[in-house]
């Protein structure tokens, strides 16, 4: 670690800029990444808005950019629209929301928040960087073989995805670079946070951010090899003719498959949901952290307590591994199982309602500032909460069956991740960017972007769960126009989704592209910040307490001119007979 | 003003229905007051310890046991819940298979994109199926020619059922997962290639319904729907008679 901090004095502009190990560039590669896979992603979901509000009209301007094999005269095929789904999914989740809660937080904060020169591995966390990018150049490239991308949704459940066109070898091969750019970083995160602690760090004085970097890798060590090891053997399905998930006796269009058989199409979505629930912490823990940072900084006052909350988050880290199935209610389960799952996904719930409590709590008391950050932070309170609340009857297996599959499950998890961690994403980049620039981001324009993003969000994820409730089922290219209970002469009568409830499409698509709209501010203010935001005048403009304040903005290459050493907890805010409100884990008086 | 109409669900037309929509409801009852309790006890915070209102925040901050007693209180009803209702409907659901000699026994197959419902016939004995029997147009499900039992078989692209009676329905899949969804049933459960699941349920409304297929299933997963019609018994006795004539006629011509 010596030669690489000495070296980068006169490091070449490759080793700086491109190949670089200094954790805070790479934080920066991953974060820049990472939102352009966010946008990339945004936008496949706003052409799949058009088709689902306005289904096989042609789309106007853009419609002709996608040729004749995705949306003839701007008509989108149900060939692109699978496309567009599976890749929204991928693409959110494993090259966007990830990438950017763990490579671009993680990476540049935790190193900070402890006190560290450095990630343990730095060599590794290049490593983990570039091959995020290659199994994100993977999936853009799979856009342009035969037959498009992936089609067989994020899950690619096989024997769909097995069958499926070349894009699904290519998603596959990206899944595999994805999953090892995360098993690199998160044994990297592991021994920094044990191994990197500054004197006087000790694990329960970590800021909670810490805690939920920690409990994160944990979650990313255990269960992406699953995953891996599911993407594999699908891989080896497609090309080596095995039949690790292919049954016996398949017939596809009337032709006889010819496949040895035996395999076990369940399998699959085992592995499968062995890494997908615990990533679904991967997506929440981190966000949690951010938000926790600031509502603590915010209100001027300690949260609410600091230790149920780390009991809480092991505890929730630790039950993740045993909810998957709850995804596998209606695959023919039995009573015993299904009780065990339903069980441990009520009880995980718990944890989590003491982590949004105590969050509350904390408000009571303080003295609140309302800047961008800490509005973002506040309004991840109840949108969570009804992302998780939500939850609950997917939980039960009895709700479940009516609900399973439908337009409800995809309000409910967007609620998690989308209004929940994206606002925390958010939240944390203006809170952090005068670190990271030594500039603030502009408050006018912050606002701009809040309000109609945090309007809008709703617009776009409440009607969800009416048209769920309604029964509309998931992944229709028609947008439901099949199951209509008023259908053209010659179909089938007996449809349940009335006018109304399709007609929320239209609503929810509105929405979609208010919000698009309303991003536009936070990119120009995002980069005009960079070059031309008010500079701050301390290194410690929103009077905070921990570790990452008391270096420079921007730190340097091994962050601190000296080893801070830490006198006390995270949140020592407004401390009794305290000269200020703040008192610094790095400064000796209070 | 009934609650049991607060929520957009679909009409209900089985015996145990109910019980789904019941938990469904007592659920939201329950996600509706916290997200009511909680979204005014933030307003009013943010109201009361606005900076300008309260410019110095207190270190010790709230002391107050009602968090902890609001958790206990969501762990026990969560626990209700389980024990009380989802676990002991689950386990009839799935275990308590109602006794075969009043059902309407009958096997469904899922293909991309389209239902096969299969009737043993008057003999009762479902006719053998395989694979290499299989002919897209004339026996998508493979009948066995050589079987006796399967002289009688009816084929049908759609679902036809008689009220009152307990439908006994083998699913399976010839070539990817799909989820035979029967919304107004309250039915839906997964049909996996090289796997039988059954499912059964007691119709309790005569009229034309739905088939849907919800779980992605290639390009035209969207249009995988078909009927399902039930019938009075009489109707479906008719019915089950004008199949049977006419696959009998159809079964000459196509095997000898």
């Amino acid at each position: 670690m010596d030669n690489s901090l000495d070296s980068s004095h006169s490091a070449s502009f490759w080793r700086k800029y491109v190949f670089s190990i200094d954790h805070k560039w790479i934080g920066i590669q991953y974060g820049i990444t990472g939102l352009l896979f966010l946008l990339f992603g945004f936008c496949l979901m706003l052409l799949m808005r058009w088709q689902l509000a306005y289904p096989e009209r042609p789309l106007p301007f853009f419609g002709a950019w996608f040729g004749e094999l995705r949306m003839p005269e701007g008509v989108m095929l149900p060939e692109f629209y699978n496309q567009l789904g599976a890749m929204h999914g991928t693409i959110m989740i494993f090259l966007g929301v990830v990438p950017l809660a763990v490579g671009a937080f993680g990476n540049y904060f935790v190193p900070l928040q402890i006190g560290a020169p450095d990630m343990a591995f730095p060599r590794l966390n290049m490593a983990s960087y570039w091959a995020y990018f290659l199994g994100g150049v993977t999936m853009l490239i799979s856009f342009f073989v035969p037959g498009g991308a992936a089609n067989s949704g994020w899950t690619s459940y096989p024997p769909l995805a097995v069958i499926a066109t070349t894009g699904q070898t290519l998603w596959l091969f990206g899944m595999i670079f994805l999953i090892t750019s995360s098993l690199l970083g998160s044994i990297n995160f592991i021994v920094t946070i044990f191994q990197l602690r500054a004197p006087g760090m000790t694990l329960m004085r970590m800021p909670f951010f810490v805690w939920t970097q920690l409990t994160t890798a944990f979650l990313l060590l255990l269960a992406f090899p699953a995953l891996e090891v599911a993407a594999i053997l699908q891989l080896m399905d497609r090309l080596a003719d095995t039949s690790f998930f292919m049954p016996s006796g398949l017939v596809v269009s009337g032709e006889i498959q010819d496949y040895s058989g035996g395999g076990s199409v369940l399998l699959y979505q085992h592995l499968f949901w062995f890494l997908a629930h615990p990533e679904v912490y991967v997506l929440i823990l981190p966000a949690m952290g951010i938000i926790t940072e600031i509502i603590a900084n915010n209100t001027r006052k300690p949260i609410g307590g600091y230790k149920p909350m780390v009991y809480a988050l092991v505890f929730l880290g630790f039950m993740s591994f045993v909810v998957w199935a709850h995804h596998m209610f209606l695959t023919g389960m039995g009573t015993a199982i299904s009780s065990f799952f339903q069980a441990t996904t009520m009880i995980i719930s718990i944890p989590s309602i003491v982590i949004l409590a105590a969050l509350m709590l904390t408000l009571w008391g303080g003295s609140i500032r309302f800047n961008v950050p800490m509005l973002f932070a506040l309004a991840f309170l109840p949108m969570f909460g009804i992302g998780g609340l939500t939850g609950l009857p997917l939980g039960l297996s009895t709700a479940d069956i009516h609900l399973h599959d439908t337009y409800y499950v995809i309000g409910h998890f967007h609620y998690v991740v989308a209004p929940g961690t994206l606002f925390a994403l958010f939240s944390g980049i203006y809170y952090w960017f005068p670190k990271v620039t030594g500039r603030k981001m502009n408050e006018f324009l912050g606002h701009l972007h809040f309000w109609p993003t945090f309007i809008s969000m709703n617009i776009i994820f409440m009607p969800m769960l009416i048209q769920g409730l309604a029964g509309m089922s998931r992944r229709l290219w028609d947008g439901g126009l099949t199951y209509a209970d008023t259908t053209p002469e010659g179909v089938l009568t007996g449809g349940i989704l009335t006018a109304g409830i399709i007609g929320l499409h239209k609503v929810i698509s509105m929405g979609a592209w208010t919000m698009a709209l309303f991003q536009i501010p936070f990119i120009f203010n995002f980069f005009w910040s960079i070059w031309w935001g008010k500079k701050v005048t301390s290194d410690n403009p929103w009077e905070a307490t921990t570790l990452e304040w008391a270096a420079p903005s921007p730190p340097p290459h091994g962050n601190f001119a000296t080893v801070p050493v830490t006198y006390r907890g995270p949140y020592e805010y407004s401390v009794p007979d305290a000269e200020r409100d703040f008192s610094p884990q790095f400064q000796e008086t209070i | 003003m009934n609650l049991m109409n607060l929520l957009p669900l679909p009409e209900l037309a089985s015996a145990h229905g109910y019980k789904i929509d019941f938990i469904i409801y007592v659920v939201h009852g329950l996600m509706f007051a916290l997200f009511v309790g909680w979204a005014l006890f933030i307003l009013y915070v943010l109201f009361r310890f606005h900076r300008r209102r309260h410019p110095k925040a207190s270190y010790h901050g709230i002391h107050t046991h009602w968090s902890t007693g609001l958790e206990v209180f969501i762990a026990i009803f969560e626990v209700a819940l389980l024990v009380g209702l989802s676990i002991p409907f689950w386990s009839s659901h799935v275990d308590a298979a109602p006794n075969r000699t009043d059902t309407v026994e009958l096997r469904v197959v899922g293909e991309q994109f389209a239902w096969n419902v299969h009737y043993p016939g008057a003999d009762g004995v479902f006719g053998k199926t395989d694979i290499i029997h299989i002919d897209q147009q004339s026996n998508p499900l493979g009948i066995d020619p050589n079987d006796p039992h399967g002289k009688d078989d009816i084929t049908s692209p759609n679902l036809h059922l008689p009220i009152g009676r307990p439908a006994y329905i083998h699913l399976t899949s010839k070539d990817v997962i799909h989820c035979f969804s029967l919304p107004v049933m309250r039915v839906k459960q997964d049909v996996i290639p090289g796997m039988s699941i059954p499912v059964w349920f007691t119709p309790t409304k005569t009229g034309e319904f739905e088939i849907a297929c919800a779980q992605l299933c290639g390009l035209g997963h969207y249009k995988m729907r078909a009927g399902l019609i039930i019938h009075s018994d009489e109707d479906f006795q008719s019915w089950l008679d004008e199949q049977a004539a006419a696959s009998a006629v159809e079964y000459d011509d196509f095997f000898n």
